[in-house]
């Protein structure tokens, strides 16, 4: 038989259940790979036994002939953003380093739920800052491709998610878990070229995920394929009376209503979205993805979002102003870090817990939070950019007036050498640009694989829908990866 | 509606004093704000702290809805206006004893918008001397942990119980001229939280308090720069605090000096108060929408419930003790100034009029009468209150009742209270068992004026001779030689026969 840890979520799943393989064996073969990958540096934490005490409830479910959980027996990764009772979370931070939670959070405890279970605890960017995993006090995360023509410079993953798109990518896990604030489940999807979807905001609970900008944290699936995603985000979304910005909705049987056929939807292409500096490759890529949707039925039309250009300030002044809140309560008081030596003062615990605690980056983002909500610049930053949000939500129900779907490119490049953009934080930042706006709205939006660069670096495309639209945004997925044909994968040298 | 006329006589004429008042009241309510943890008072520390309380990552408020309603409630008995639509907001700074980092508040868009309270001014007469003090809003918050500093000689510890209580801020308007008004404010507006059960009133226990501001400025002139006394904890001291803090800044004015806006802390054991700190070391609290909540929306059938369960409150009770049940307008004030009272009394008349078969208004005064002096002289005596009272309303009532068909008379209704108070017995039972039910067998009276007369012949020849005078020392001692038992009315007929001879 052919290597399992080839196979996705739906084949494990459906093995499984057919009894091809047991979830014993999957489990093993992926604990396997995961001890194998040390070199990407995806994990911040192992637990095989997590895993294998999932696929002997699977294989004994199966013996006694009971019927299997939507999940039974499949095995994931754990964005180490989710709190998992008993087993370290840390947001990838030395603040939390150690940090054992008494509580589960909302959507491991629904997967756990559903049958699957846990590889590890996946490595990210620190409290879910960053572009390209370079932020974690746990090293680098780094992406299992490679530039063509002998270029082994270490690649980054894409962040915050990166070590979810890693190990994803390398085939380390079927699919885990993402959070995405201003595109941290779909940029990282880009770059490794795998899909991942952030829902409608309010789809699944924040509860038991350390918070980064709470009006813009949304969990989703990351996998190698759009029927994946759905699978996955079937069992993590659902109303939880433990977040109030829960949406208290049915969860849809999005996995049974996949179709590529897109015939009757119109597809707006919104012209702020070619940007100054997109290389030509990605603008074709786009040109390509216009002429798939239209190849699966759909009609394409020109969207203006006039407020586009904004997206991307309002963004860097909103989630840190979030996050400097958020982030108060790591004090070195109840738990987590202190710092703390002889004769000194409460002052002194907070500024020395929290310079020891926080990397560069995070403190970089706790000082514009702070300053942007601070007497006197509070209307010309905050208020401000709270008025810019509406307006670019107002951009999209205006074109979602004329259209039902939108399609862009995911990211503006793609994936980038670790170290090259990490002395300049704006050129970093840029790199969420067509992530943002859709953030900020808090619509559904996917990134599918779509291609290659020049460089054999896998590009991804973005498709945003209408509030709770995910089955459009899914369904056109599907139709982009049925006629892009990405078989791509990085040759393994871990 | 009066001006007060309360003044500090300085060296320059005379001052008068400006005060507003927040007061924080706790939400009577048995989870948290934003958590189901337990809000009893005198826990063990840290026993009843949720995940949420002590802001592990990843923990969300989720808003308590009996919370709201009691704010609403309490906003409703104030006449106020309720906000649909409400917002909380972050209030933040960093201390240990606040486990986020930040306050979960309500500053651009708080529940409860303007209302009044009106307060009396006399005692004797309710209604004389009546003024309005308006109140600017009411905002729910959560409250703050505490510290304590005497567990270890160097550490402070922390116990975060009270941490994430939901609070009421309830600002009033600088509408106080005297602190005899800021303290009519505080108790009415304590009366009225314990009529509407939105907050208990401890202020001991510190489930109320003050900060108080105070200004002076010269009668008629614009106001003054205040300054703010921060957590007093007593309708005392509040009045305190007024009169020290409105002197104290007659003498730094009249001495060339100017007022700081600053934070103050008020020391009744030295009766001054001291900065805590001014104005330019205040926080940036850098207040904004809480992201984690949703704006608060109020519907109208959750607004008509609150109000539906609004009692009557102390002003309409006041009013109808006087109108409808003839008390006086002091004994009116006086059982309606606390719900506890009210309510005992409202027992008292019930069971009254029932076991009398009167109608409350044929009963309301004798036991108005009984309740503010009998059983409060009596609970005064024993340092006791009416919630530790050994006698119950329906006790009451009982022993209200014998005197009132005759089987006690006024002395011996006393002596059968006392019995009662030391024994916890009914009254009838007393009454049967020691035999001290009333006589009016005129055999038994006629004998034992007899032996009166007889014993003594120097009064009664007196008597005889015109001192009329003597007829209570007669009485006196045949009511005493009856053990008190004697029907007094039957008494006062046979011997007025026998002196008469």
């Amino acid at each position: 038989m052919s290597d399992i840890t080839e196979l996705g979520v739906a084949e494990l799943r459906d093995g499984i259940r057919t009894g091809k393989f047991s979830a014993r064996e999957v489990a093993d073969a992926f604990i396997v790979k995961v001890s194998q990958g040390k070199a990407l540096n995806a994990f911040i934490v192992e637990t095989p036994e997590h895993a294998l005490a999932a696929a002997k409830a699977a294989d004994e479910a199966i013996a006694k002939g009971e019927p299997l959980k939507p999940l039974s027996g499949v095995p994931l990764g754990m964005k180490d953003l989710f709190a998992t009772k008993g087993v370290q979370t840390t947001a990838a931070s030395h603040m939390l380093e150690g940090f054992k939670p008494v509580y589960e959070s909302t959507v491991s405890q629904k997967l756990w739920d559903a049958g699957a279970g846990m590889l590890g605890k996946l490595n990210l960017d620190q409290f879910a800052m960053g572009s390209s995993n370079e932020t974690s006090y746990f090293g680098n995360v780094i992406s299992p491709w490679r530039r063509g023509g002998g270029d082994n410079a270490p690649l980054a993953p894409g962040g915050s998610s990166g070590g979810s798109s890693s190990a994803i990518s390398a085939r380390l896990v079927p699919g885990a878990t993402g959070t995405d604030t201003g595109g941290s489940i779909r940029q990282p999807a880009a770059f490794t070229g795998i899909a991942g979807i952030k829902p409608t905001y309010g789809r699944c609970s924040r509860y038991g995920i350390v918070a980064f900008a709470s009006s813009l944290d949304q969990a989703g699936p990351m996998a190698r394929d759009v029927r994946d995603c759905a699978i996955l985000l079937e069992n993590m979304a659902g109303f939880d009376p433990k977040d109030s910005t829960s949406l208290n909705l049915p969860v849809p049987n999005w996995e049974e209503a996949l179709s590529g056929d897109l015939t009757g939807k119109k597809i707006g292409i919104p012209a702020e979205y070619l940007i100054d500096g997109t290389p030509t490759e990605i603008a074709k890529l786009w040109e390509a993805g216009i002429a798939w949707v239209k190849d699966a039925g759909a009609e394409v039309i020109e969207v203006s979002l006039p407020h586009t250009k904004y997206a991307l300030p309002t963004y860097y002044i909103i989630a840190p102003a979030e996050a400097s809140s958020n982030l108060a309560r790591y004090d070195g008081v109840r738990y987590g870090l202190r710092e703390l030596a002889d004769g000194q003062n409460l002052q002194d615990m907070y500024a020395a817990t929290r310079a020891a605690g926080f990397g560069p980056e995070v403190q970089r983002r706790i000082l514009i939070g702070t300053y942007v909500l601070s007497a006197g610049f509070y209307d010309a930053y905050f208020t401000k950019a709270q008025k810019v949000r509406t307006l670019i939500a107002q951009d999209f129900e205006n074109a979602f007036s004329m259209c039902d779907l939108l399609l862009t490119p995911t990211a503006p490049s793609s994936a980038f050498a670790l170290g090259e953009k990490s002395a300049d934080p704006l050129a970093m930042y840029l790199n969420d640009v067509f992530t943002v706006p859709a953030s900020l709205a808090g619509l559904p939006a996917m990134s599918v694989p779509a291609g290659l660069d020049a460089g054999g670096l896998p590009l991804g495309l973005q498709i945003i829908g209408r509030p709770l639209d995910e089955q459009g945004v899914l369904n056109a997925g599907l139709a982009i990866e049925q006629r892009a044909g990405f078989a791509a994968r990085p040759e393994q040298w871990w | 509606m009066t001006e007060s006329t309360y003044r500090i006589q300085g060296e320059t004429g005379e001052w008068e004093v400006v005060i507003g008042l927040e007061v924080h009241a706790q939400v009577t309510s048995n989870a948290k704000l934003f958590s189901g943890a337990a809000t009893a008072f005198g826990a063990e520390p840290n026993s009843q702290v949720s995940l949420i309380d002590a802001a592990m990552p990843g923990m969300l408020p989720t808003p308590n809805q009996e919370c709201i309603r009691q704010a609403v409630r309490t906003g409703m008995a104030i006449g106020a206006v309720i906000n649909k639509w409400s917002r909380f907001d972050r209030k933040n700074y960093f201390y240990a004893d606040l486990p986020q980092g930040y306050q979960i508040s309500q500053l651009f868009h708080p529940l409860v918008g303007e209302g009044q309270i009106d307060i009396s001014l006399d005692d004797k007469d309710p209604e004389a001397n009546v003024k309005t003090i308006g109140i600017e809003r009411i905002h729910v918050e959560q409250d703050a942990g505490k510290l304590m500093h005497d567990q270890h000689p160097t550490r402070s510890y922390v116990d975060l119980n009270r941490a994430g209580v939901a609070l009421m801020e309830i600002v009033s308007k600088p509408d106080m001229r005297s602190p005899q008004e800021a303290g009519a404010y505080l108790s009415k507006l304590r009366a009225i939280l314990r009529y509407v059960g939105s907050c208990d009133g401890n202020m001991d226990q510190g489930s109320m308090r003050a900060d108080v501001n105070v200004s002076v400025r010269k009668p008629g002139a614009e106001f003054g720069t205040r300054t703010e006394t921060k957590n007093v904890n007593s309708v005392r001291f509040v009045m305190q605090t007024v009169e020290i803090e409105a002197r104290r800044q007659v003498e730094v004015l009249e001495a060339g000096g100017k007022i700081v806006q600053e934070t103050r802390l008020f020391d009744p054991d030295k009766g001054e108060t001291r900065s805590m700190r001014s104005k330019e070391d205040a926080h940036d609290y850098r207040y904004f929408p809480d992201p984690d909540l949703l704006p608060l929306e109020l519907d109208d059938a959750f607004l008509e419930e609150c109000r539906a369960s609004l009692p009557e409150l102390p002003d309409a009770k006041r009013r109808r003790y006087e109108q409808e049940l003839g008390l006086s307008a002091y004994n009116a004030a006086t059982l309606t100034a606390d719900a506890d009272t009210a309510r005992w009394f409202e027992a008292l008349l019930a069971e009254g009029a029932r076991i009398q078969k009167k109608g409350e208004n044929e009963v309301a005064r004798a036991s108005a009468n009984w309740l503010l002096s009998d059983l409060y002289g009596a609970l005064n005596r024993l340092g006791k209150d009416l919630d530790t009272s050994p006698v119950s309303p329906e006790q009451g009532a009982e022993l209200l009742a014998l005197a009132a068909d005759g089987t006690l008379s006024g002395p011996l209704a006393k002596q059968v209270f006392e019995i009662m108070l030391e024994t916890g017995d009914a009254a009838g039972k007393i009454v049967e068992e020691r035999g001290l039910k009333q006589t009016s067998d005129t055999g038994a009276i006629e004998a034992v004026i007899a032996e009166v007369l007889a014993k003594n012949p120097g009064q009664l020849e007196q008597y005889r001779g015109g001192k009329e005078a003597l007829f209570g020392f007669f009485v006196g001692q045949t009511m005493k030689a009856m053990a008190g038992k004697a029907n007094p009315a039957v008494v006062n007929e046979l011997l007025k026969k026998a002196l008469a001879g």
